[in-house]
């Protein structure tokens, strides 16, 4: 390759990328844009891109008719609650096994992965039974409950591969400086395990966010989410494409933000650490 | 660092998880297995007899469950091939230098964190649709019929959605693998006269070979269980044309109310994501150093 | 005070025996280097005298007192570890000040405390960086200075030179035989490097498979080896070997010649030879011979020395100064 060309190279490169890229985020811009449209722009032929009418009077109508708000603070409880209890059975479980590893250690965590391959329609009707008979259907607790056991595995696997790069020597250095159990933990362990369980919290969250099996059939209005509020757009009223938007941008903001800024933790995470 | 009394500390910390996932796994699970061979509707109270391999018989001999078989290949299959070649055409695309690298890095994977709901509803309506769609819109521009695309392509039409959801996952993991492809590797096989075609087949696509790994076994746990896609758009229709397996479960059980055939649809369904789950923990097993 | 007994002691993992039945005795203001190939257990000893392990069986006692069973941070011993263990997340100041923290001492003699120890280890201008933004060398500093506030009755090192550049690694060298001298403390030291071992310990325990092959003074081990182990370990270039009917001439298995000792001449000698490479250093030459029926040996001769590869030369070995091994490999006396 001559390197004199190598700026000409740069330009055809970025363009194309570009171009990649705009194309494959359009439809999240286009719902955006028409968000703010009314509605007879929104169906206009031909489509008008910035040359319109910018209103945000859609977005007050999906507040005052389906109540926005609410199914938001659903999906925050159930997206925080969920991945906050599964860290709290997750943090000692991945710290025993990077810290302490025995010869079952490589079994149970192929193990662990193994139930994330459970179909979640291979245990849909008992769960929705003993829900139903425990009145834990349409409810935050029992959506917490499900999300945290399906995305455990994950946490745990996160969690352990971060741990695990927590360099043992220096645990045996705090012991030497005559750090007792609760000053390891208070002034070694945590300090350095935060950045991990910070980004295991992040990625999870936006798991838990997004799920849309469990969250839809075991749901009715009560507990519903976000992903069953959007649902009920399905028909007809999804044919309102600026309230549908809006709608939707409301839905996908507040993670679109999030996971910009977990990128590299994604990566980590759902690859259980064998991509870094 | 590894006493007798952290050994036993070491396993109490363990077993919440492990017991957490095993309750999880077992309970459901074998009432599921129960269930399957009662006659059990929701809509009929009182008897549930014990009816064998009446509800399996029924669920494998139905047409709707080869066809649904088939879509879920389909979708799993297609979706597949486009994010893996897609994923590591764009991933070489990303990782040259050019102007802006991280915004356009943003754009490509934002449409992984669009919930699935967003996603289909706005691809079904706001592009798809026959009428007011953007696609419709083009057409017409350029003079031609307006195609609609979930009556008359729908499988393929979900393909697409759920690929477009996909694609950034693929991208982003086998973009991070190439970062980690030794600069001085390709720079030796260039002074080894190697062509950039060559090196791309002989140096790169070695080396993204795990990576496309962990892809395919990552994207196939959650390709099999595809559902809100296809309840939200086409719910499984027309006809059996968009079903399949995991939504032919639901429609069974939760539409139907037929308990017992719907269970023995998810053990089916079990055993298949096992078949497929062999082959990729072993693949991955081997890949992955503990 | 600063003297460790080790009694009789082993490490078993599993069902392999890392150490057999082990006796060492460790004065008090001993610099005692652990030397051996990798694997041969003497960072476990290390970690065993350290507490980081277990001992199977058998004693440990510091001054005396019976520490086998003794926590690893009350059996007042400092380590600084290969990979250097600084604290990540912790300024300079705040890693040499955790030793002292975790005693509770107050807050004045910990910064007095962390002062000196920062001057003369030349750090006072780093306190307030963390480690990430530190040199290999500054790291290093950073580990001996934790270690020294602490004022142990000894120091363990644990190869602290490895992650190190040559230069740099002469240069530590150096300043940790300086340590020493200045504060008298006992030293235990680990390393694969004889050249270390030579330059830095009192005392050198060279280990192999977890036996202690010979204990004694760096002249002790160059000068009288107790069998072929330490001969060919100890010493740099190697001992030359020579097996057959010239060592039977001297009434030995094998006998062995050091490079230093054997004299080079273009004329005339007992063995003839071609050279196969010459390294010329310049302080001396180093000469590998072909010689016609003892193999390669190793010649090594003062200053310049103009021969080249292919050149014929003839070697002398200096009589008194050959090393007999019988036919287990131990020396005869």
């Amino acid at each position: 390759m001559a390197r004199a060309s190598s700026n000409r190279r740069k330009t055809v490169v970025t363009v194309l990328a570009w171009a990649i890229g705009l194309l494959i985020f359009f439809p999240i811009l286009w719902t955006v844009l028409t968000s703010f449209k009314t509605e007879a722009e929104a169906v206009a032929s031909p489509p008008s891109f910035i040359n319109f009418h910018w209103t945000l009077e859609n977005y007050a109508e999906v507040q005052s008719r389906s109540d926005y708000f609410r199914h938001f603070l659903n999906s925050v409880v159930i997206s925080l609650g969920s991945t906050v209890l599964g860290l709290i059975i997750a943090i000692p479980a991945a710290w025993s096994m990077a810290f302490v590893p025995a010869k079952r250690t490589k079994d149970i965590l192929m193990w662990m992965l193994s139930t994330k391959m459970l179909p979640p329609v291979g245990v849909l009707i008992p769960i929705y039974l003993i829900f139903r008979d425990i009145g834990l259907l349409d409810s935050l607790l029992g959506l917490i409950i499900v999300l945290m056991l399906i995305n455990l595995p994950i946490i745990i696997w996160m969690l352990f591969t971060y741990f695990r790069e927590i360099p043992g020597e220096i645990l045996e250095a705090a012991r030497m400086d005559g750090a007792g159990l609760k000053a390891e933990l208070l002034y070694v362990l945590t300090p350095m395990a935060v950045p991990g369980i910070a980004s295991t919290l992040l990625l999870n969250i936006i798991l838990a966010w997004n799920e849309a099996f469990w969250t839809l059939n075991l749901t009715a209005a009560k507990a519903a989410p976000l992903t069953a509020f959007i649902a009920s757009y399905s028909s007809p009223e999804g044919l309102f494409y600026a309230k549908l938007s809006a709608a939707s941008t409301m839905a996908i903001a507040p993670i679109l933000i999030l996971g910009w800024f977990s990128q590299k933790q994604l990566v980590r995470g759902l690859t259980f650490g064998a991509v870094k | 660092m590894a006493t007798t009394h952290s050994r036993a500390a070491a396993r109490l910390m363990l077993s919440p998880a492990v017991l957490l996932l095993l309750g999880w796994m077992i309970i459901p699970l074998s009432m599921t297995i129960y269930f399957s061979f009662l006659h059990y509707n929701l809509l009929i109270p009182g008897t549930h007899d014990f009816i064998g391999f009446a509800n399996y018989s029924y669920f494998l001999t139905d047409p709707a469950f080869f066809a649904a078989l088939f879509n879920t290949l389909l979708l799993v299959g297609g979706v597949l091939a486009i994010t893996i070649v897609g994923g590591v055409l764009l991933a070489i695309l990303l990782d040259q230098p050019m102007w802006g690298q991280g915004i356009v890095r943003i754009l490509v994977i934002a449409p992984f964190f669009v919930m699935p709901t967003v996603g289909a509803l706005v691809w079904k309506n706001m592009f798809m649709n026959p009428v007011n769609g953007l696609f419709a819109h083009m057409a017409k521009a350029l003079g031609l019929q307006p195609f609609d695309f979930l009556a008359q392509a729908p499988l393929a039409s979900i393909i697409g959605m759920v690929a477009w959801q996909w694609l950034p996952f693929a991208t982003l993991i086998l973009l991070t693998a190439l970062q980690s492809l030794d600069r001085e590797q390709l720079e030796a096989s260039e002074m080894d006269g190697a062509s950039p075609f060559s090196t791309f087949f002989y140096i790169t696509l070695p080396h993204l070979a795990r990576a496309i790994t962990v892809v395919v076994l990552i994207q196939t746990i959650f390709l099999l269980s595809v559902f809100a896609e296809i309840l939200v758009t086409t719910n499984g229709g027309p006809g059996y044309a968009t079903t399949n397996i995991t939504y032919l479960v639901y429609a069974q059980s939760l539409l139907q109310f037929d308990v017992g055939g719907g269970s023995a649809g998810g053990i089916v369904a079990v055993i298949l994501a096992n078949i497929v789950a062999i082959f990729l923990m072993r693949m991955i097993g081997k890949n992955l150093d503990i | 005070m600063g003297e460790i007994v080790l009694d009789q002691v082993t490490k078993t993992f599993g069902h392999v025996q890392v150490i057999p039945p082990l006796d060492l005795q460790i004065e008090d203001g001993e610099f005692v280097v652990f030397v051996g190939p990798s694997g041969c257990g003497k960072s476990t000893l290390l970690r065993l005298i350290a507490g980081l392990e277990d001992v199977t069986t058998g004693e440990i006692r510091i001054d005396g007192e019976p520490a086998t069973h003794t926590a690893p941070a009350k059996r007042g011993l400092a380590m600084v570890f290969q990979s250097y263990a600084l604290y990540p997340h912790m300024s300079v100041k705040k890693n040499i000040a955790f030793p002292l923290k975790m005693a509770g001492l107050p807050q004045s003699v910990i910064e007095e405390k962390v002062e000196n120890a920062a001057k003369v280890l030349n750090l006072t201008d780093y306190l307030d960086r963390r480690p990430g933004q530190l040199s290999g060398g500054q790291r290093q500093r950073v580990a001996i200075g934790r270690a020294i506030v602490r004022e142990p009755s000894a120091f363990l090192f644990d190869e602290p030179l490895s992650n190190l550049d040559a230069a740099l690694r002469v240069n530590m060298r150096l300043e940790i035989s300086e340590l020493h001298n200045s504060l008298k403390t006992t030293m235990i030291y680990v390393t694969h490097d004889q050249v270390e071992a030579m330059t830095m310990a009192d005392k050198i325990v060279v280990l192999n498979a977890g036996r202690v092959e010979q204990v004694g003074s760096p002249l002790d081990l160059y000068n009288a080896p107790r069998n072929l182990f330490v001969a060919g370990f100890i010493g740099s270039p190697k001992m030359n070997f020579i097996e057959g009917e010239t060592a039977e001439a001297h009434r030995a298995t094998t006998v062995g010649i050091r490079p230093e000792h054997i004299a080079v001449s273009t004329d005339a000698g007992s063995w003839a030879g071609v050279v196969s490479v010459a390294e010329h250093l310049g302080s001396d030459t180093l000469l590998h011979v072909q010689t016609e029926n003892l193999g390669t040996l190793t010649a090594r001769v003062d200053g310049e020395f103009s021969v080249r590869h292919g050149s014929r030369v003839f070697l002398t070995p200096q009589e008194d100064k050959m090393h007999r091994f019988d036919a287990r490999g131990l020396a005869i006396r």
